[in-house]
């Protein structure tokens, strides 16, 4: 019988100081009409309307990844420094490779790339991994793979450090005519990144399997894209069996690792073959002038663009049964 | 008056597949020829919620209640029809729900507040009101896993309150918490109905959709089959629990709905007629302190030994002023056979001046069958003919007895 509805409420609820309420500070209430599928237009537009909580799911998402950890953010250096350690020796030391200052060379096209794994990992698996928020309350769901993509952009920047100091230490300085293309790349990286990462986290939701085939997925993508290995290398190899040389820009993240290659990294910038110190050495870094790589940087970033608008629209289609199949 | 929410052709479609099927490769494989059935959790549902109303969604286990209350939230998208809502939407549907575990009380709140479209100068303006409200201020600084469940709810019902929706969706969660929180709560929520906001509650409790509510939604197997003032849908409620052989068994037991197979839905024993007697025979209405006949007239074809016979009487705002039933009142019957009739006497009509409800029922002993119901079909008038005031009829007599030795008004002898 003890029912909480049974729990009398008429005694005259006491009138709260809730005046702070004029209707003069209440501008026209906003109609939102659930049942429609919005387009990407208004997609966006919500996204933006709601970038507060945007900003507030990514320092969420940053501050649980090492919550009660010691360390704490120094994780975030250490992940890149000790894989520098690793492929340095692993490259420079064992397998003896002629590139000089591998450990730069590697480095440069090493942080897009982790900025991409994590920011697609992550991503796709943000709207399952926030299904409680998700069945509690509307917004746009597009916000949770785009939070997951602003935390990995952070860590990005966090990790560029190891760079920096790498940098300092073996005294090189950038190619600052090259410098002003890391703009475009980044944003190109990060629009590209969220096309994915919107489009894997609806798919996720249906199949589970997505986000571990993902994990092999990149491990491949990981090896097709010239982080270890150098462009001109495939380049040649493409060309020895009469294929185009810009066929290896196929891969999208191409273009861009190779743009943070020219800028910060810049030796051996050649597209052949050449004489050093009496051996014949592939260039690691392709010739191009900045409005060649421009050029590539706007071709990925078109489509990218297309793609992001494709994967909002498929979003927006699978969103409609989340709440049930979550 | 505008509306602030208008619910128009909403059908819900479920698919259920025959079997669950998660991973890739089954998808793949048996792609397009899946076996599955269509569920219609709401089927063609309009109806229009005015500003400032506060509308109580009735139905049965299954019917599609909270399905259309998420709907509303937006948590779910109807497969057709359309929902407008006007204004900021605050839905207490699993309550703290939304929280993460390793952040603290304060970092959700501010998490929480931006979903719900507050600004961090907009929380913190409601941030001691909140803290205040759940009576968690010396925990707000702690992880929230390790809140118990009871802070966990207060801290979100706290904050869903106090981020000024424009509607409020409750579903069921005045459950939260000890009496006096629920108490908090349902004064909150009366505040919340005079500052004119819209608040649709979601509830299987007849009683509180009469206590709070303007008026009533009845869904039955997702079709809309009453949106009426509350009496009226609390009996399509009620008719539609008997048509389904469901009965409310927390009346009795104070547990959840149960239901039971249809084919144990009976009509064995009904009511033919019921008479309500005064003490003054020609008279429509009672005197306090008078006696009150309440004659059931029933008709059994068959012997039944299973029965008890009911009887709620409610004051006009809903308030349960006598539930008895003949178990209750060390009566118990052995069963009925034929015809009959069994009165319930009350000796003194201890009410004062009203309107009450009296409703009836025959159902068997663990309250799982209903034979009969009548909601609220008779009513008892109350007129008062003595100078007394108040609800309740008390047997007062005066009496004066001066002290006679006392020199009067000597404060200082």
């Amino acid at each position: 019988m003890s029912q909480p509805a049974s729990v009398a409420s008429n005694g005259g609820a006491p009138a709260a100081d809730r005046s702070d309420r004029p209707e003069a500070d209440r501008p026209e209430l906003r109609t939102t009409e659930i049942s429609k599928r919005p387009g990407a237009i208004r997609r966006l537009r919500d996204v933006w309307r709601y970038r507060e909580l945007l900003g507030n799911l990514v320092r969420k998402e940053l501050k649980v990844k090492y919550k009660d950890s010691v360390l704490g953010f120094l994780w975030t250096l250490l992940n890149p420094a000790l894989q520098l350690i690793v492929y340095s020796f692993a490259f420079g030391v064992l397998f003896k490779t002629p590139v000089p200052l591998f450990a730069i060379f590697f480095i440069c096209g090493l942080l897009p790339w982790t900025f991409f794994t994590s920011a697609l990992t992550s991503g796709s698996a943000s709207v399952v991994a926030n299904s409680q928020l998700v069945n509690k309350v509307w917004f746009p769901r597009e916000i949770l793979p785009l939070a997951s993509i602003g935390a990995a952009l952070v860590h990005w920047f966090l990790q560029s450090i190891v760079l920096v100091i790498a940098l300092f230490v073996v005294q090189r300085s950038p190619d600052w005519a090259y410098v002003p293309l890391l703009i475009p790349a980044v944003l190109v990286l990060v629009t590209f990144s969220a096309a994915l990462g919107i489009m894997f986290s609806a798919i996720n939701v249906y199949l589970r399997d997505t986000q571990h085939l993902l994990e092999l997925v990149m491990l491949a993508w990981f090896w097709a894209t010239p982080i270890v290995w150098n462009y001109p290398l495939i380049g040649q190899r493409l060309s020895e069996n009469g294929l185009p040389f810009y066929l290896g820009f196929v891969n999208p993240i191409t273009p861009i690792v190779v743009t943070f290659q020219r800028a910060l990294y810049h030796e051996w910038v050649w597209s052949g073959s050449r004489m050093v110190n009496g051996a014949e050495v592939t260039g690691v870094v392709p010739e191009g002038s900045v409005w060649w790589y421009l050029r590539n940087l706007a071709i990925v970033g078109f489509g990218a663009v297309v793609l992001l608008w494709v994967a909002l629209h498929i979003f927006g289609r699978l969103e409609d049964n989340f709440g049930e199949e979550i | 008056m505008t509306a602030a929410i208008e619910i128009e052709g909403v059908t819900k479609r479920f698919r259920l597949y025959k079997e669950k099927m998660q991973s890739a490769k089954e998808r793949i494989i048996k792609f397009g020829r899946v076996p599955y059935e269509d569920f219609y959790a709401l089927r063609d549902v309009s109806f229009t919620v005015a500003e400032g109303q506060t509308t109580g969604l009735l139905g049965h286990n299954g019917s599609g209640k909270s399905t259309l209350l998420k709907c509303v939230a937006g948590t779910m998208r109807p497969s057709s029809g359309t929902i407008r809502t006007r204004g900021r939407v605050a839905a207490l549907l699993e309550l703290g729900a939304g929280f993460h575990g390793d952040l603290t009380g304060r970092e959700n709140m501010y998490l929480n507040g931006s979903i719900l479209g507050f600004s961090k100068a907009d929380v913190e303006r409601i941030f001691d009101d909140v803290v205040e409200f759940a009576e968690i201020a010396p925990f707000i600084d702690m992880q929230v896993k390790h809140y118990s469940s009871g802070m966990t709810a207060r801290l979100g019902f706290a904050l869903a309150i106090h981020v000024d929706p424009d509607i409020v969706l409750v579903d069921e969660v005045l459950a939260v918490g000890d009496e006096a929180f629920q108490r908090k709560c349902l004064e909150r929520v009366d505040e919340m109905q005079s500052e004119g906001r819209t608040i649709l509650v979601v509830t299987h409790v007849p009683d509180l959709v009469r206590q709070i509510c303007q008026q009533g939604v009845v869904l039955d197997r997702g079709e809309l089959i009453a949106f009426d003032e509350p009496g009226p849908a609390i009996r399509v409620f009620r008719e539609s629990l008997v048509r389904r052989g469901i009965m409310l068994a927390e009346e009795l037991t104070g547990d959840e709905e149960s239901v039971i197979d249809e084919r144990m839905l009976s009509r064995a024993v009904q009511f033919t007629d019921v008479a309500i007697e005064y003490a003054d025979p020609s008279a429509d209405y009672a005197v306090p302190g008078e006696r009150v006949r309440i004659r059931c007239g029933y008709a059994a074809p068959e012997p039944i030994d299973d029965v008890v016979f009911a009887l709620n009487i409610a004051d006009p705002d809903g308030h349960l002023m006598l539930g008895v039933n003949t178990d209750r009142i060390d009566a118990p019957l052995d069963g009925v056979a034929g015809s009959g009739e069994v009165v319930f006497d009350l000796d003194q009509m201890p009410l004062m001046d009203g309107d009450y409800e009296v409703s009836l029922g025959i159902h068997t002993h663990d309250g799982a069958t209903e034979y009969d119901h009548l909601e609220g079909e008779h009513r008892i008038q109350v007129m008062n003919p003595t100078q007394m005031l108040g609800r309740v009829h008390f047997d007062v007599s005066v009496s004066h007895h001066p002290m006679p030795h006392r020199s009067v008004a000597s404060p200082n002898r």
